[in-house]
């Protein structure tokens, strides 16, 4: 099963330019994973040394922030979108 | 696409990654490509501390841009000239009231144009915007940035759209409205509008003032650091209570401070930063008091202050760092505290403050009685947007004028009532 995500612009290097891309995966934590295998690259981006998404990423499914979901494991089913986008911006 | 500027100004020299230092050209980018971390401005010290004296920044003009080589832009001004420069105020009358023996108000309530701090990161914002060949900008906002944006954007000539969540204080909505901007209204909350923006930005080429041209808005804040020092004879207050939104202005008077001892300016003598924030939406503080770095979103502000309802703070933990180090710490109040805040602020110093003033004021109360902040030493509150911005939070707590017949029997019979008082 696969999900859109949507990729910001200080990532898109690696995905040839693609704004969407189409990733497998029924978790988070399973997208980044496959992200990683399409992408190679992405994934020491989104996520740190210790694996944890970084403090200056946010991960949304559709409408809402995976940290008021379940972190990485929450999930996503068919029809969800998922975006990336950098948490640096506002005030 | 933007026209890269000519690169004149060896003082500012690039942008840095504030987490793992890699540089970037001083191009309309505001993230890492390696680790999402914000991009700062960087800056050449040892030879801005040869360019600059106190002499040199006193016979400027009384504006923000007297300390323009601390500010990351490659000439002139091109945008904001008359920002800034807003008036320090020894507040004695409060002071007595709190019990403590030195207390000065910043006032950036009349900052110009937009009587809010908000005109200084604009005026940055769109100078640089215009260096980068940028014709249109916009922001998110919660209300005081929007202004600012479309004041300084109708001065300058610039296409703007503004961005806001739908259910900002009339006030905002109308202070925006008037430049002639455009006005986007969404239905959500600063975050939702935020992370659209954060998604838009780059997309058509606008300038986003605090998404992709944050280096240059962020460093604008700095300024009313450097006068607080400047204002104060060339001395850094002891303890300086900021209210905090995203964070970004605390951490940037923070960065004013050092800054002006680096630069040899002033002498590098200890203080303490406090941040202030309202309950109904305290992420930072909630942080502080639970001692950690970890800033844990609100999903649904709940306050009067709108102006502080971001649940997301980008600059959060850098603020918390901030704090920590120097020996500050963070509070918050509650809607009830903010009103009371307010109304006594405009009847022991004559300055009407929006909400966030009565949130900065309320924590900066409460830090006093609790011990965090001490009686005796030199106390500087910044309170950051005018109060007929948001009245319709105190209009209930207001009385009614007296109305009476227009003779001189109803005037004296009016005198002769037991006074009223708030």
């Amino acid at each position: 099963m696969s999900v859109p995500v949507r990729i910001p612009t200080p990532l898109r290097k690696l995905t040839q330019n693609q704004e969407i891309v189409e990733v497998d995966g029924l978790t988070i934590r399973d997208v980044i994973e496959n992200l990683e295998k399409s992408y190679p690259g992405l994934k020491e981006r989104i996520c740190d040394e210790e694996n944890n998404i970084r403090r200056f990423v946010n991960v949304f499914v559709n409408d809402e922030d995976i940290r008021f979901l379940e972190d990485a494991a929450t999930q996503v089913k068919p029809g969800d979108e998922v975006s990336i986008v950098p948490a640096i911006a506002g005030g | 696409m933007t026209i890269p500027a000519m690169d004149n100004n060896p003082l500012f020299s690039h942008l840095q990654c504030r987490e793992c230092g890699r540089r970037y050209p001083k191009d309309a980018i505001h993230v890492c490509e390696f680790d999402f971390g914000p991009l700062e401005a960087a800056y050449d010290y040892p030879a801005i501390a040869k360019a600059v004296t106190r002499a040199k920044i006193e016979a400027r003009p009384r504006s923000m841009w007297r300390y323009r080589e601390l500010l990351p832009i490659e000439g002139e001004p091109l945008v904001g000239k008359h920002t800034g420069f807003t008036p320090l105020v020894r507040a004695n009358r409060l002071a007595d009231r709190l019990g403590v023996k030195e207390l000065y108000i910043k006032n950036d309530a009349v900052n110009f144009p937009s009587l809010s701090f908000k005109d200084r990161v604009v005026s940055v914002a769109l100078s640089r915007a215009k260096e980068l060949g940028i014709d249109t900008v916009a922001c998110a906002s919660t209300g005081n940035l929007a202004n600012a944006v479309a004041a300084h954007a109708a001065s300058a000539g610039l296409r703007s759209f503004v961005l806001i969540p739908a259910d900002l204080e009339q006030s905002k909505i109308l202070n925006s409205l008037v430049y002639g901007t455009n006005v986007i209204a969404i239905d959500g909350a600063y975050d939702q509008v935020n992370r659209l923006c954060s998604e838009v930005a780059g997309k058509y080429g606008w300038g986003f003032v605090n998404v992709n041209l944050r280096p240059y808005y962020a460093e604008g804040s700095k300024t009313l650091g450097f006068e607080i020092v400047e204002q104060l004879g060339w001395k850094i207050p002891r303890h300086t209570v900021i209210p905090m939104a995203s964070g970004s202005l605390l951490t940037k008077v923070n960065k004013a401070y050092e800054e002006l001892g680096k630069v040899g300016l002033v002498a590098e003598t200890p203080y303490s930063i406090y941040g202030a924030q309202a309950s109904g939406c305290s992420p930072i503080s909630t942080a502080i008091k639970n001692n950690t770095e970890t800033v844990r979103p609100v999903s649904k502000p709940q306050t009067i202050a709108k102006s502080l309802s971001i649940g997301t703070p980008a600059d959060g933990y850098y603020a918390i760092r901030a704090m920590k180090k120097t020996g500050g710490t963070a509070d918050d109040c509650t809607d009830e505290e903010i009103i009371s805040a307010i109304l006594l602020l405009a009847e022991t110093v004559g300055i009407f403050a929006e909400t966030a003033g009565g949130v900065t004021l309320a924590c900066a109360q409460k830090l006093i009685a609790s011990g965090a902040i001490p009686r005796d030493e030199s106390i500087a509150l910044c309170i950051t947007g005018y109060g007929l911005k948001t009245q319709e939070a105190i209009a209930e707590h207001l009385g009614n004028p007296s109305v009476i017949k227009p003779n001189l029997r109803a005037f004296e019979a009016l005198l002769e009532q037991p006074v009223q008082s708030i």
